[in-house]
C-alpha cells in the first residue's frame, strides 16, 4: 500500500490537482533562489543576541531555549555544494529567544532561526563524515527491514557548539548518522547526555519504522505530522523523560494508535 | 534513505508559484468545510506544510484558511490538532490577541495547542498568562480530565522556565513545589487501570489491585520511582515521571528565582537533621512542617536517595540498565544541587555518594555515571573532609587511558575541565600532571575535541611542563597511531598481528620498542623522555602518516602550538625562553614525516621565534652559540628553509650592542664569519643532488644579515662588499647554478647593489641598517613639536614635485 503511494509521490508534482503545476523534472534544472543570511566575520550569525537588562542573569545560568530535534541528510545530495545538508524535519521546542529578547521582525526572526538550523545540520555532517572517514568503515546498503540492523551500526557522537555560534549559549549536539541520514538532538550542556542519548536512539528507530526511511519514499517530508506525535509523546516540549521500559512501551502504543488513526 | 523524489518535493515546494499556491488555498479551504475530513484533506495539510517549512520565508495564510486551521486544534482528532498546529507554527501570528483567542476559545488546552502557544508567544504577558492557566489547571483534581490530560503541562512549564523563569508569579512556585512533593513523594504505589493479574477466569470483581515492582521483578517495599513498573500507571505515577524528569532545572529555577528571600531558620534545621538511613524511606512526619521550598528539597534527597539504592538492582531489560545508568546521573546531579544550596545537607549525601562511587569506581562503564560524582567529590569534599585523590587518579589517569575512544565520555570530561578550571586549580591542583594523558582525547579525535583544547590549553601550560608539553604536541601524530596500534593489538589476536600487513603492529608488540611506545602513551607528565630515540619511533611510525586519524590530529597541531606560544610567553621567565628556542631548533628537523606536517610546523616556529626574540632581543646573544649552530649548517638551507630565514634575521637583526650590552665584537665577527660562509657555499655551487635552488628570500637575507653586522662592525664591511661585487660579476656572466630563475637572480643582484651601496657610507649605513630605538618606535603624531615640521615637510615637498 504504501510502496505504491511512495512511486506516486516520485512521479506526481506536490500540488496533486494543479494542472498547470511544473513538471519535477524541468523544476531540477531551475536555480534555487535561496537567500543567504549575512554573516558576520568571526563566522557567527549576529553577536549582538544576548538579551539586555536582568535577564541576563538567567541566560548566562539557563541558556535560551534551543533544544531542537532534526533529521537531516549527511551524505552528498546532488543539488547542494559539497559540505551543505539538507533538512527534512526540524523542530525547535519552547519559545522563541530571538524574539522575546530583542523585537525584530518576524521574517528576521525565521530567518535566524532557519539559519541556527542548517548550521547544525552541517556541523553534524561534517562530524559524521570525519568520524567515517578515521574509523574506515564502510556503508552497506541497507533495505527496508534492516532497521534494527542499520542502527545498531550506526556512527554516533556529540558536537560542541560554542556560545554565539550558532546559539546564544553553548550547546551539546548529539548525533546519530545512520546510513546517509543524520539524526540530531541539541541539547544543553548540562541536561543528562546519557539519558538524551537514549531518547535519540529511540526516536530514531520510531522514526525509521513509522516512516519507512530505509525505503525510497518521501514520507519524512509527507507524513511528518508522525514525527510530531512521536516527539509529543517521547520528547514532550523538548522535555527528556526517565521512561522506564513499561512507561515506554506504553507511549509508543498510545503514539501507534494515535497514527493509525 | 534520502531519494530523489524527495529532493524533487523540495524544490517544488520551494519554487511554487503564488497562482498556484492560491488555488490549492482555495481546495484546502472546500475540503476543511466537509463535515468527514478524510485522507485527502490529511495529505494536503501534510502537503502545506511541506510548502512553509521548505522555505526560508514565512508565508501568510489567507484568513479563511487561517480561521479553519485555528479551529481545528481542537479537533478530537489528534492527528488534525497536530497538522494544524504544525501548519500554523511555520506561520507568524496575525496578532497578539489571536493567541488570546486561541487560549480562551479552544475549550480543552492540549498539548499540541500548547506548542503553538509557545511557539508563538511574542512577549512576556503572553508567556505569563499561559504559565498561569497551566498552573491553574494543575489545581483542579486530577480525576477530572481525561486520563493524563495533564502530562503535558509540566514539560510545557519547563520549557518556558528555561527561558524566562520570571513568568511565574511566587505564588504559582508555591504551588508547583507543593504539588511535586506530592508525585515525586506519594505517588500510588499499586499498578494503575488495565493491571490484571486474573486471566480468564477471574471476574471484575476479585481483581485486587497490584503493587508496582522493581526492575528486578521484586515487589516495590517503598514509595514509586521512574524505576518501578507495573501493568499499567495511574495518573500520578505519570506525574512522577515527568515531576523527577524536570526537578533539576526546578530547582535552580527556584533557586534563582526566589534567592533574595531564602533565610533558613535555625530550627527548620534542626528539624531536617536526622539519621540518613531512616529518613530515606520512612515517611517523615517532621518535614510537613517545613516551608515548601525546604520540604520540595527533602523529599528530593529522599527521592534521590532510593533511585540510587534502586539501581542496584540487576534490570530484567537491556533499556531499564541504561536507563539506571541516567538515573544515577540525575539523582548524583540533583543532590549535588541540594548540598550546594544547603551546604548542610552534604554530610547526610556524602555516605550514600561513597558508597556508590565504591561500587561503581571498578567498572568502566559506568564511567560517565562517575564524572558527576566526581563533580560531586570536587564540590563538597573539601566541606566534608574527604579524600579526593582516588577520584582524581581514576577520572584524570584510567578514563582517558582506557576510554579515549568514547566521543561522549572526551565531550562530558573535557566539560568536566573547562567547567571547573577554577576549582581544580585550588582543589585539586595535580590534574595538570595528567596532560600527556588527557591529550590522547585529542589525538584520538582531534576534530570533534579541538575546540575543548583550544580553550583548555592555556590553562594547562605551566613552567614545570612547558618543555614537555611543546614536545608533546609535536608527537601528538605519534600518539594518534599509538593509540590505533593499541587498540587493534587488543581486537586482533597475535597470530593474525601481520595478516594486514601492518609492519607498526609488530613493532608496537616488539619487546625492544615496548620503552618508545610506553613513553608515548604515558599516563603522567615527567615519566623520562626520548628525545634521542625518536627519530627511531618516526621511523617505525612512517607507515602511519597517511592513516586517517594521524592526518587529522597533524592538521590541528598548529593551532595548538600558537596557542601554547601565545601563553607561555606570559608566564615563562627568560631561561625557559631560551630552552624553548633550543627545542624549536632541535625539534624543527625531528618530525613524524607526514606531508606538508614540517612544513606548517616551521611556519609555526618561525613566527614565534620572532616573536620571541621581539620580546626579548637579549635572547639572541643569550643563545647565539645554538642559533649559529643551526645557521652554520648549510643542509638547513634547504631542510628547513622558513626557520633557517627567520633564524638569520633573528642574528641580523638583534646581534647588536643595542639589544644587549654582553654582545661584543668578536661575537659580531664570529656571527659574520658563520653566515659568510653559508652564503659563499650556496652561492658557488650547484645545490646538492635532490634538492632544489635555495629560495632567493634565503639569499637576500643572509646578505642583509651580513650588511647589518657589518654596519655594526665597520672592518668587516670590505669583506661583504668584496662578495657583492663578486656577485655582480657572476651574475653579468648569465645564468648561475645556484638560481634558476632569472628574474630572482636579477632581484637578489640588486638588492646587493643597495646594499653594497649603502655600506660605502658606514654611518648612514649603521643607521639605516640598525637604527635606534626611536626610529623604529616613531611617535610623532603624539608629539606636537615634531610633528608640525614634519607636516610641513610633506607640504613643502607635494607643493615642489608639482
Amino acid at each position: 500500500m504504501d510502496k505504491t503511494r511512495n512511486k506516486k509521490n516520485l512521479e506526481r508534482p506536490l500540488l496533486v490537482k494543479t494542472s498547470h503545476c511544473s513538471n519535477p523534472v524541468q523544476v531540477d534544472h531551475l536555480t534555487n533562489p535561496e537567500v543567504k543570511i549575512p554573516r558576520t566575520q568571526s563566522g557567527s550569525l549576529n553577536g549582538s543576541w544576548s538579551p539586555s537588562g536582568a535577564s541576563e542573569v538567567f541566560e548566562r545560568r539557563f541558556g535560551e531555549m534551543v533544544r531542537c530535534f532534526l533529521i537531516h541528510t549527511v551524505g552528498p545530495v546532488g543539488a547542494l555544494s559539497a559540505g551543505e545538508s539538507r533538512v527534512l524535519f526540524s523542530r525547535l521546542f519552547g519559545p522563541d529567544e530571538a524574539v522575546l529578547s530583542k523585537p525584530g521582525g518576524e521574517e528576521e526572526r525565521r530567518l535566524l532561526q532557519r539559519e541556527k538550523v542548517s548550521v547544525v545540520a552541517r556541523q553534524v555532517q561534517s562530524a559524521v563524515s570525519l568520524s567515517r572517514e578515521a574509523s574506515g568503515r564502510q556503508l552497506v546498503d541497507a533495505v527496508p527491514g534492516d532497521e534494527a540492523l542499520v542502527l545498531q551500526d550506526a556512527d554516533s557522537g556529540v558536537v560542541r557548539l560554542r556560545a554565539g555560534d550558532p546559539f546564544s549559549e553553548e550547546v551539546s549536539v548529539l548525533w546519530l548518522g545512520v546510513q546517509s541520514l543524520g539524526f540530531t538532538l541539541v541539547c544543553e550542556p548540562h541536561d543528562n547526555l546519557l539519558l538524551a542519548e537514549g531518547v535519540l536512539r529511540n526516536l530514531s528507530r520510531l522514526c525509521l519504522d513509522n516512516l519507512h526511511m530505509l525505503g525510497q519514499g518521501s514520507e519524512v517530508l509527507l507524513k511528518s505530522s508522525r514525527i510530531d506525535v512521536l516527539l509529543s509523546r517521547l520528547l514532550p516540549h523538548g522535555q527528556l523523560l526517565f521512561l522506564n521500559h513499561r512507561f515506554a512501551q506504553s507511549l509508543e502504543k498510545e503514539a501507534a494508535s494515535s497514527m493509525a488513526k | 534513505m534520502y531519494s530523489l523524489g524527495s529532493e524533487s518535493l523540495i524544490k517544488q515546494a520551494r519554487e511554487i508559484q503564488e497562482p498556484e499556491l492560491r488555488k490549492f488555498y482555495g481546495r484546502l479551504v472546500k475540503l476543511l468545510q466537509l463535515k468527514e475530513l478524510g485522507h485527502e484533506t490529511v495529505d494536503s495539510l501534510h502537503r502545506l506544510h511541506l510548502i512553509l517549512s521548505a522555505n526560508k520565508y514565512a508565508r501568510t495564510l489567507p484568513s479563511d484558511l487561517r480561521q479553519k486551521l485555528l479551529s481545528l486544534l481542537s479537533s478530537p482528532a489528534e492527528q488534525l490538532q497536530v497538522l494544524s498546529s504544525a501548519v500554523l507554527r511555520e506561520t507568524a501570528p496575525s496578532s497578539g490577541e489571536e493567541l488570546n483567542n486561541i487560549q480562551e476559545n479552544v475549550s480543552q488546552l492540549n498539548t499540541h495547542v500548547a506548542a503553538l502557544l509557545v511557539s508563538q508567544a511574542r512577549s512576556r504577558t503572553d508567556l505569563s498568562s499561559l504559565c498561569a492557566r497551566l498552573v491553574h489547571g494543575l489545581e483542579g483534581r486530577p480525576s477530572d480530565g481525561p486520563t493524563r490530560s495533564l502530562t503535558f503541562t509540566l514539560p510545557v512549564l519547563h520549557s518556558i522556565l528555561r527561558l524566562r523563569p520570571e513568568s511565574l508569579t511566587e505564588e504559582h512556585v508555591t504551588i508547583l513545589s507543593k504539588k511535586l512533593v506530592d508525585w515525586l513523594r506519594y505517588a500510588s504505589t499499586v499498578q494503575g487501570g488495565g493491571a490484571s493479574s486474573g486471566g480468564f477466569f477471574t471476574g471484575p470483581r476479585s481483581r485486587q489491585p497490584l503493587p508496582t515492582a522493581e526492575l528486578d521483578g521484586s515487589v516495590s517495599g517503598d514509595f514509586f520511582t521512574v524505576l518501578c513498573v507495573g501493568q499499567g500507571f495511574t495518573e500520578d505515577q505519570w506525574m512522577n515521571v515527568y515531576s523527577f524528569s524536570m526537578l533539576r532545572r526546578w530547582l535552580l529555577t527556584y533557586h534563582s528565582v526566589s534567592s533574595g528571600n531564602s533565610t533558613m531558620d535555625a530550627d527548620d534545621r534542626s528539624e531536617v537533621d536526622g539519621s540518613v538511613v531512616s529518613m530515606v524511606s520512612a515517611t517523615s512526619s517532621s518535614s510537613r512542617l517545613l516551608p515548601p521550598k525546604e520540604r520540595l528539597r527533602e523529599k528530593a534527597f529522599q527521592y534521590c536517595q532510593r533511585l540510587i539504592e534502586q539501581c542496584d538492582r540487576k534490570a530484567q531489560k537491556k533499556s531499564d540498565t541504561e536507563l539506571q545508568k541516567a538515573c544515577m546521573v540525575e539523582a548524583v546531579c540533583i543532590l549535588d544541587c541540594v548540598c550546594v544550596e544547603d551546604p548542610s545537607m552534604v554530610f547526610r549525601t556524602f555516605p550514600s555518594i561513597k558508597a556508590l562511587f565504591g561500587r561503581l569506581s571498578s567498572d568502566l562503564s559506568y564511567a560517565r555515571v562517575l564524572l558527576p560524582i566526581a563533580q560531586f567529590y570536587l564540590n563538597h569534599g573539601e566541606m566534608a573532609a574527604v579524600d579526593c585523590e582516588c577520584v582524581w587518579k581514576l577520572v584524570f589517569g584510567r578514563f582517558p587511558a582506557e576510554l579515549f575512544n568514547d566521543p561522549f565520555l572526551a565531550h562530558e570530561l573535557l566539560r568536566f575541565l573547562r567547567q571547573n578550571l577554577d576549582s581544580l586549580r585550588l582543589r585539586a591542583p595535580q590534574f595538570t600532571r595528567f596532560l600527556p594523558n588527557l591529550l590522547k582525547f585529542l589525538a584520538w579525535d582531534s576534530p570533534a575535541v579541538v575546540d575543548d583544547f583550544v580553550d583548555l590549553l592555556p590553562s594547562l601550560v605551566t613552567e614545570e611542563t612547558a618543555v614537555e608539553m611543546l614536545h608533546t604536541l609535536l608527537d601528538l601524530p605519534c600518539l594518534s597511531a599509538a593509540l590505533v596500534l593499541q587498540l587493534r593489538s587488543m581486537s586482533l589476536p597475535i597470530s593474525e598481528s601481520s595478516s594486514r600487513g601492518l609492519l607498526s603492529l609488530d613493532t608496537f608488540r616488539n619487546p625492544a620498542f615496548r620503552g618508545l611506545f610506553l613513553f608515548l602513551l604515558r599516563v603522567e607528565t615527567g615519566s623520562g623522555h626520548t628525545i634521542d630515540r625518536l627519530s627511531t619511533l618516526h621511523d617505525l611510525l612512517a607507515e602511519a602518516a597517511d592513516w586517517p586519524r594521524v592526518v587529522r590530529c597533524a592538521q590541528v597541531v598548529p593551532v595548538l602550538l600558537h596557542i601554547y606560544f601565545n601563553t607561555i610567553v606570559t608566564v615563562a621567565e627568560e631561561k625557559l625562553l631560551a630552552h624553548l628556542i633550543l627545542v624549536m631548533l632541535e625539534r624543527s628537523g625531528l618530525l613524524l614525516a607526514i606531508p606538508t606536517y614540517s612544513r606548517e610546523i616551521h611556519r609555526v616556529f618561525s613566527c614565534h621565534l620572532l616573536r620571541l626574540c621581539k620580546l626579548r632581543p637579549s635572547l639572541v646573544v643569550d643563545q647565539s652559540h645554538v642559533l649559529l649552530e643551526f645557521a652554520g649548517t648549510t643542509a638547513n638551507v634547504y631542510s628547513k628553509e622558513e626557520v633557517y630565514t627567520h633564524v638569520v634575521w633573528v642574528l641580523g637583526e638583534y646581534l647588536s650592542a643595542s639589544s644587549d650590552s654582553r654582545c661584543s665584537v668578536e661575537l659580531i665577527t664570529s656571527c659574520f664569519e658563520t653566515l659568510e660562509a653559508v652564503l659563499f657555499e650556496i652561492t658557488s655551487s650547484a645545490p646538492p643532488p635532490g634538492t632544489v635552488c635555495p629560495a632567493p628570500k634565503v639569499i637576500t637575507t643572509l646578505m642583509s644579515a651580513l650588511a647589518k653586522l657589518a654596519s655594526r662592525s665597520h672592518d668587516l664591511i670590505p669583506r661583504v662588499s668584496l662578495f657583492f661585487s663578486k656577485l655582480r660579476t657572476a651574475a653579468r656572466s648569465g645564468s648561475v647554478a645556484w638560481c634558476a630563475d632569472e628574474d630572482d637572480l636579477v632581484f637578489i643582484v640588486t638588492r646587493g647593489e643597495e646594499l653594497w651601496s649603502l655600506l660605502k657610507a658606514p654611518g648612514v649605513a649603521q643607521s639605516v641598517l640598525t637604527p635606534p630605538p626611536h626610529v623604529l618606535t616613531p611617535r610623532w603624531h603624539r608629539d606636537t613639536n615634531l610633528a608640525m615640521p614634519l607636516q610641513l615637510r610633506v607640504l613643502t615637498r607635494l607643493t615642489h614635485s608639482q
